[in-house]
């Protein structure tokens, strides 16, 4: 018997279509037609090729923003991922404290990002905040306005209380999901507390591990609204991130066309790196 | 469309793009591709090869554009025989 092979439910898809192009690829091609263009107004522009590209790209400022980024982000897996792991293999796993603790863990979740800066901001205030005042009298020099280092360390320490939770709720739905014949096994074979935790539970958290990764990049590195409510960028620039970067060139300044070629190579820089994991990530489930 | 600030070179670049696309879907619906194992370290489709060429050209043109002060077009040359050749032996 011959199968009949009918690929017209694609059609179907059109809609979809229709709404991606309304919403993305229409906008993406204008963002495109900005950046070869000088824009002074709605009827006055001048073709200047690739001109802002190499401008961006070798813009100074550009590139430390983009540095800051990368060490930011970085840091946010290097802290979040194993601090994570560490806190769902101490919760508990049965009983009422399973209720109790996960509703603890997920509550910084559910806090708005710019309502996360402002909390921040009166917590590491040197006068009136708690983390401020007790850095301050053990005689730490810590404000977060004037020094750098302290304004990043404070960024750092906003992300890592914001977003842990994530990586703890998936690692823990992860740890769940081992069924309790592969610790029987342990017990038997008398391996020890690390080997379990080499052998039986680290590869079994591969997958989930790997969305946590991808997740926690991605977010760390569209960052936003935190450090502008924290520190506004400040100070100079230590805190300034790409996005930050780029919404002051565009809004504040009202330069698109320099914007533009900018959110053009932003957009390059995503879609490798989403790449690279997509492709990490689909070979790993395949093997 | 006056919106959109159409230039010439912008919808050349997207025509081609375009046309690109429309030309690897026929060429899929007449002869459907399958995975394969080339110069590229994992097994690809067609258009997955296509969608790597497209992006690297992207970030070979950047490059270009950040470290030298050539023309750009010396680029694009090299990248449409990149193109063909990820799309061959990819």
């Amino acid at each position: 018997m011959n199968k009949v092979e009918n690929n017209r439910a694609w059609f179907l898809v059109l809609p979809v279509l229709l709404l991606v192009a309304f919403s993305a690829v229409i906008p993406l091609m204008t963002v495109v037609n900005y950046s070869i263009q000088d824009i002074l107004d709605p009827h006055t522009r001048f073709f200047v090729g690739d001109e802002w590209f190499r401008e961006m790209l070798r813009d100074s400022q550009l590139q430390s923003a983009l540095g800051r980024q990368l060490i930011f982000s970085f840091s946010v897996l290097a802290i979040q991922i194993p601090l994570g792991i560490a806190i769902a293999l101490c919760m508990p796993t049965r009983g009422i404290w399973v209720a109790i603790s996960l509703v603890l863990v997920a509550l910084p979740l559910l806090v708005p990002w710019n309502v996360v800066g402002t909390i921040w901001q009166l917590f590491a205030r040197g006068d009136i905040g708690l983390l401020g005042v007790t850095l301050n009298s053990i005689g730490i020099e810590y404000n977060y306005t004037r020094g750098s280092t302290a304004a990043w360390f404070t960024v750092l320490a906003m992300d890592v209380w914001h977003w842990t939770s994530l990586v703890v709720l998936l690692c823990y739905s992860g740890l769940r999901a081992i069924p309790d014949a592969y610790y029987q096994a342990a017990r038997i074979d008398g391996a020890s507390r690390i080997a379990v935790f080499r052998y039986i539970q680290l590869p079994r958290l591969a997958g989930v591990l790997t969305i946590a990764v991808l997740l926690r990049f991605m977010d760390s590195f569209m960052i936003y609204a935190e450090p502008f409510v924290l520190t506004g960028g400040g100070p100079g620039s230590s805190t300034t991130f790409l996005s930050q970067h780029l919404a002051t060139m565009a809004i504040a300044q009202f330069d698109v066309s320099r914007a533009a070629a900018f959110s053009l190579i932003y957009f390059l820089i995503i879609l490798a790196i989403s790449w690279v994991f997509y492709t990490i990530i689909t070979r790993a489930t395949k093997d | 469309m006056d919106w959109m600030v159409w230039t010439l070179p912008s919808a050349l670049f997207f025509t081609t793009i375009a046309l690109i696309l429309v030309g690897m879907t026929v060429w899929e619906v007449v002869q459907p591709s399958t995975f394969r194992r080339g110069l590229l370290p994992l097994k690809t489709t067609r258009g997955d090869r296509l969608f790597i060429a497209l992006l690297s050209s992207a970030w070979f043109h950047l490059g270009w554009l950040g470290l030298t002060d050539q023309p750009v077009w010396y680029m694009t040359i090299f990248c449409v025989i990149w193109l063909a050749a990820v799309l061959r032996w990819g």
